[in-house]
């Protein structure tokens, strides 16, 4: 056939990539070759309605990844050579990569093996391309950000071994179970909660405000690969804002499903971000912006615009959003509350935030920070002086479905504490939540299984029954290196002896 | 209710051609300097139009180059050779 440009347009190009190149099988059934297209109840009636509406197609992705990986590698090396790490603006920020490099980066690794599976269950082509896009993309992602972090690992401490420690430990368990949870669903229950909820409605508050953050602390690598991933966000959210129009528009018998999908997986997100919300307002040291502010423009402002694009097909907003709402003003305080009397038990250090950074979270939180949590830190920093700084040794009371401990609050009430139970076939269980509570009662089955450290540890799972035994052979935290209380640890002592300052230890007068 | 469309750059030499064009094409648009990025957000519909673009660089330019300094993205997506657009219908 005559061509009359000899370069295809872009949605020429596409169009031969996503539909000329799948075909109708002729010797085995199609129900045989994608089992699981159907089981979930969703009804498709015509893959060909599937639009990405970046039409990106194989040529073009490689000529810019490959362009991404050169920048990003350049500046690598860069970063390295000149001691980068120097440069940033405390070391107490390193923490914030600590539980980044263990709680972040092994998600991208299972997002890979989510997209690559997933990707394999759908008959249409269109769907078939993109996420194999996607699985690479994600690959990408969790290979950078270990090379971005293995220089820290050269000079902190913590680092030393993220991905054996994402399968054992008690707070890591919350994402790791978040992504398992995700990769055991259906294929369309799969993309709903990671490209629509995850990386359409939540992801930018890791990822805009957090990066922007390392920027501010002078972490030259971090932004680096930060922005570099989000660049390949930016056509995942696109994905799945499209997937969501996609099922919803083949049949109205698939609305209620996707609402259930959507309410529950809005809400696993939002627990699951509970933890940056702590490592924006507490574990950087120079602030670009609080959590509620980010709650604010990157959910409120536009998760609100996108379901009011979404109220056309029958959609409403996630069910309990106006929980997750409120608690933008207690969150990051909860949390490191938590952290802090824990700390025996993490790869990572906590601290009593400075005076100027407390000054800060009153103006950032003047309804809540000066009347529920300043005066915790006030107590805390009181018996850290006197010699006694706090550590819990209750083992916490884990909420059966995010997995997170059960520290949250009840909606309008900050003074008391959010719990539910219920019984299901003679076993009793516990919920930080209303939401989670829900969730379960509709797949009891598949939360029983639900693999707890803390039950764990009582069980005898974890190689020992105490909590130094658990910390240092079953998690492989090194005791008084990796853990406990920033101030006076070995991490602590070797940024002094970075900036010129004596250690602590050696001149009382300083630190 | 205000229904806001929004992009957000690496702040880089790049970007400051792209900010410049879509400030030029979407007068209604807003802009925001936050450390490392540009945010720009607008009511309902912000677009990019490669023409522009090829004024402002004085050379050609792809669309699909974009894809290098975005970092976000809020909106209806829709490309082709001449623009690239973000929408709230």
């Amino acid at each position: 056939m005559a061509v009359q440009n000899k370069k295809l347009n872009l949605k020429d190009k596409y169009q031969y990539l996503t539909r000329d190149m799948g075909w109708e099988p002729t010797y085995q059934k199609k129900k045989d070759i994608f089992p699981d297209e159907d089981f979930e109840g969703i009804k498709i009636t015509d893959w060909s309605q599937w639009e990405d509406p970046f039409r990106l197609t194989m040529d073009s992705y490689w000529k810019y990844q490959a362009e991404k990986e050169k920048k990003l590698y350049a500046i690598f090396d860069a970063f390295a050579q000149n001691n980068g790490h120097q440069n940033i603006s405390d070391a107490r920020y390193v923490n914030a990569l600590k539980l980044f490099l263990s709680g972040v980066s092994p998600l991208e690794h299972a997002a890979f093996q989510g997209y690559a599976k997933t990707g394999r269950q759908f008959s249409g082509t269109g769907a078939r391309v993109a996420c194999q896009m996607q699985a690479i993309d994600e690959l990408r992602h969790s290979q950078t950000q270990q090379h971005a972090m293995s220089h820290y690992n050269k000079h902190f401490n913590g680092l030393h071994d993220a991905a054996h420690m994402h399968d054992r430990v008690w707070f890591l368990s919350v994402p790791k179970s978040f992504f398992d949870d995700a990769r055991t669903a259906g294929p369309f229950e799969f993309l709903t909660a990671i490209s629509f909820s995850f990386e359409y409605v939540l992801t930018n508050l890791l990822f805009v405000p957090f990066m922007s953050g390392a920027a501010y602390n002078g972490d030259m690598a971090t932004v680096t690969f930060g922005f570099s991933a989000q660049s390949d966000e930016a056509r995942h959210m696109t994905l799945g804002l499209e997937v969501i129009k996609f099922i919803l528009e083949q049949h109205e018998d698939n609305v209620p499903i996707v609402q259930r999908w959507i309410d529950k997986w809005f809400w696993r997100g939002f627990r699951l971000l509970s933890l940056v919300s702590m490592m924006m307002d507490y574990m950087l040291p120079n602030k670009v912006m609080s959590w509620s502010e980010a709650w604010e423009v990157y959910y409120e402002q536009n998760g609100g615009a996108l379901f009011k694009d979404l109220e056309r097909y029958g959609i409403r907003p996630p069910k309990y959003q106006d929980v997750a709402n409120d608690a933008k003003h207690h969150l990051s305080h909860q949390l490191w509350t938590t952290f802090y009397q824990y700390s025996q038990a993490t790869s990572f250090h906590t601290w009593i935030p400075e005076k100027e950074e407390m000054d800060w979270m009153s103006e950032k939180y003047p309804d809540t920070f000066d009347k529920y949590y300043r005066p915790r830190y006030e107590h805390l920093a009181k018996e850290a002086a006197a010699g006694r700084r706090f550590y819990n040794n209750t083992l916490p009371q884990l909420c059966q479905v995010c997995q997170v401990p059960t520290l949250f609050t009840e909606m309008g009430a900050p003074t008391k504490l959010s719990h539910r139970q219920l019984k299901y076939e003679g076993e009793r269980y516990h919920f930080c939540s209303e939401a989670c509570c829900e969730i379960f009662e509709h797949e009891p089955e598949k939360y029983i299984q639900a693999w707890l450290p803390v039950h764990q540890i009582y069980q005898g799972n974890c190689e020992g029954a105490d909590v130094e035994t658990v910390v240092q052979k079953y998690y492989h935290i090194n005791i008084g290196e990796d853990n406990f209380e920033y101030l006076g640890s070995p991490d602590h002592k070797r940024w002094l002896s970075i900036k010129g300052i004596k250690p602590a230890d050696e001149d009382k007068n300083a630190a | 209710m205000s229904q806001l469309v929004f992009i957000v750059f690496q702040d880089n030499d790049d970007s400051r051609y792209l900010a410049e064009a879509v400030m030029d094409d979407n007068p209604h648009a807003e802009i925001q300097h936050q450390p490392a990025l540009i945010r720009i957000q607008a009511e309902k519909r912000l677009v990019i139009n490669r023409e522009t673009m090829e004024e402002k660089l004085g050379r050609d330019w792809d669309v699909q180059e974009m894809l290098v300094n975005v970092i976000s993205i809020g909106g209806n997506v829709d490309e082709d050779d001449d623009h690239f657009i973000l929408e709230w219908k």
